[in-house]
């Protein structure tokens, strides 16, 4: 229910942002001398094909009933749809998060744990400095940089023509494994610094002590008694963070040249395409919303303590 | 004086890290200060007899495709990054602390809506939202600040409101109460500096973010307009050559992590310094407010 609020609000706010701020949209489509150089007569004209002459509420309860019956609209400037730019690159960006989520857990929880088991340690240390570094370093950056040595050492470069997984999965994986790896191993910092804390917090607690009391091996006291009670917080660290990977993605899709979801929305932003950006930003938000609504519901699950009224 | 040297000693010998973080910062902030005497060559100036030549004795970190030099454009690049990031944050997480203050202290329907608005804010992801602010508003210097600065209220705002929540309830703030100072006057003198550290904290935090995003937006041709020299502007330019030369992409690059580095390490030392109470705070902050 707050969902559908917020969500609500995300819209406006996105209309507002987009409509009102900038005062006159044509001038932020055409710019300040391509508007100058218009006829009254061409603006009224384009102002009402675009719908942009109705008043602002108008406007802002079209654009939702718009998407209610799935009109994405399209571009100013192309023909395609927004529709069209969702299903074609759509799945190309999601492959990206979903293997950035993986690599993220597949890499940062065995750290983590790595970590908590002999904390103070020099395993430990390297593991956290490497986690220190990899949330500093950008991930459009590193992602150049592969790109670059890629090219220059091996003369390889990735394919740059979307192939989706069902037509030639090596293809591809080929197009994603790049920017998934990068985007996994920055969250996969965080997870691992998340973890290890967790962890050694549940560490300290009573029945820990118990477990080691009755004469369990260590490491089955960590792995069954004390991780199940520790992922709570790490999981929902990774919903946030899911943020990151999907507005790190555009950046780092565009490093890496690949044609998603996410170069869509620079070229959108950069030629000032207002209904295309309006309706992807839209997308990102509403992931983003929904993923956490999923990751809330799931700690009743995880979590019998947790019940939501 | 003697006393902050004393504090300051103290606190490198029990956070080296975070004091070589310290200290790096500090002198990346000199570089940018002293960016004209520093600084070999004009940033701007095109040399077409030295185009695209790797780093030697004549341009120490190698030129770009029209011969501007690449260490005097990193040397300048640090002064937009940190004048930007140093002014979104100061901006942002001002602005979201005092309304933080105003939420925990007044609670109530103000709280409440204010919470759902802050909720709403954070429903972005980061880098999405300046975009489209930064775009919204015309591209250039106070469009980028504005951008970052509004991303980072939401987390002022949360973060400084579990503070002021929890000062509100002490007897020397009902005894304010008690004694008919107003709300205003109870937040500003006394509820206020109780939010000090955790501002701190939050702001060296942030600093790292705010520079990241200033650089994704330079890199994705979306934050301040080029030829203006940005760490992210250079690495822009750097992928417009077919095959890009090294030097272009590697030093403004390195030049970002090691000042986001700086600065979070800086942070975290701080934050275990200041406030170690704060940590579950920050959390929180972290995971949007949601407890589990």
């Amino acid at each position: 229910m707050y969902a559908a609020v917020t969500l609500l609000g995300v819209s406006l706010s996105i209309f507002v942002i987009l409509r009102i701020l900038p005062g006159d949209p044509l001038v932020a489509i055409l710019g300040v001398e391509g508007h100058a150089r218009m006829t009254p007569a061409d603006r009224v004209r384009i102002m009402a094909d675009l719908g942009l002459s109705d008043p602002l509420p108008v406007q802002y309860v079209r654009w939702l009933g718009d998407i209610a019956a799935g009109r994405l609209g399209k571009s100013f400037f192309r023909g395609d749809t927004v529709a069209d730019l969702i299903t074609h690159r759509g799945p190309i960006s999601a492959e990206i998060g979903v293997l950035a989520l993986f690599v993220s857990w597949i890499v940062g929880l065995p750290v983590g744990i790595l970590s908590a088991f002999k904390p103070n340690s020099v395993p430990d240390g390297v593991a956290r400095m490497l986690s220190i570094l990899f949330i500093a370093i950008p991930g459009f950056w590193l992602g150049m940089l592969i790109v670059l040595a890629l090219l220059f050492w091996f003369g390889y470069k990735s394919p740059f023509i979307i192939v989706h997984v069902w037509e030639d999965p090596w293809t591809n994986f080929q197009m994603v494994v790049g920017p998934g790896v990068v985007l996994g191993l920055a969250q996969g910092a965080y997870i691992a610094r998340m973890s290890r804390s967790c962890l050694l917090e549940v560490i300290g607690e009573d029945f820990v002590r118990t477990a080691r009391a009755k004469g369990l091996k260590e490491g089955i006291v960590v792995m069954r008694h004390a991780l199940p009670n520790a992922l709570l917080p790490v999981i929902t660290i990774s919903g946030v963070l899911l943020g990151f990977v999907l507005g790190g993605s555009v950046a780092v899709e565009q490093a890496f040249g690949v044609p998603g979801l996410g170069r869509a929305l620079v070229t959108a932003v950069i030629e000032r395409d207002i209904i295309v950006v309006q309706n992807l930003v839209l997308l990102y938000a509403v992931i983003f919303v929904v993923v956490n609504v999923l990751v809330d519901l799931s700690y009743a699950w995880l979590d019998p303590r947790i019940r939501y009224s | 004086m003697r006393e902050l040297l004393v504090e300051i000693a103290r606190f490198a010998r029990r956070n080296r890290l975070a004091a070589a973080g310290g200290l790096i910062g500090l002198s990346i902030v000199l570089v940018a200060l002293t960016a004209p005497w520093l600084a070999p060559r004009d940033p701007l100036k095109a040399d077409f007899r030295r185009m695209n030549k790797p780093p030697d004795s004549q341009s120490f970190l190698g030129t770009d495709q029209v011969g501007r030099d690449t260490l005097s454009r990193v040397i300048y690049g640090a002064r937009t990054s940190l004048f930007v990031a140093f002014s979104a944050v100061l901006l942002g997480t001002t602005v979201g602390s005092l309304w933080g203050v105003a939420c925990g202290y007044l609670r109530g329907r103000f709280d409440l809506y204010s919470q759902r608005v802050m909720e709403i804010m954070q429903s972005f992801p980061d880098l999405i939202l300046a975009m489209a602010i930064s775009m919204a508003m015309g591209t250039g210097l106070p469009a980028v600040i504005l951008a970052i600065a509004i991303t980072r209220i939401p987390f002022g705002g949360r973060v400084i409101r579990s503070v002021a929540l929890s000062v509100r309830e002490m007897p020397y703030v009902e005894a304010g109460r008690a004694s008919g100072a107003s709300a205003l006057r109870i937040m500003a003198l006394h509820v206020l500096p109780q939010c000090i550290a955790p501002y701190l904290v939050l702001a060296t935090t942030h600093l790292g973010v705010a520079i990241v995003i200033e650089a994704a937006l330079g890199f994705l041709g979306v934050g301040v307009p080029p030829p203006t020299p940005t760490w992210g502007n250079m690495l822009a330019d750097s992928i417009t050559a077919l095959v890009p030369p090294w030097w272009l992409a590697f030093f403004p690059g390195l030049a970002i992590t090691v000042t986001v580095l700086a600065f979070n390490l800086f942070g975290d030392g701080i934050r275990d310094t200041l406030d170690p109470r704060l940590s579950p705070a920050f959390l929180r902050m972290m995971t949007g407010g949601r407890r589990a």
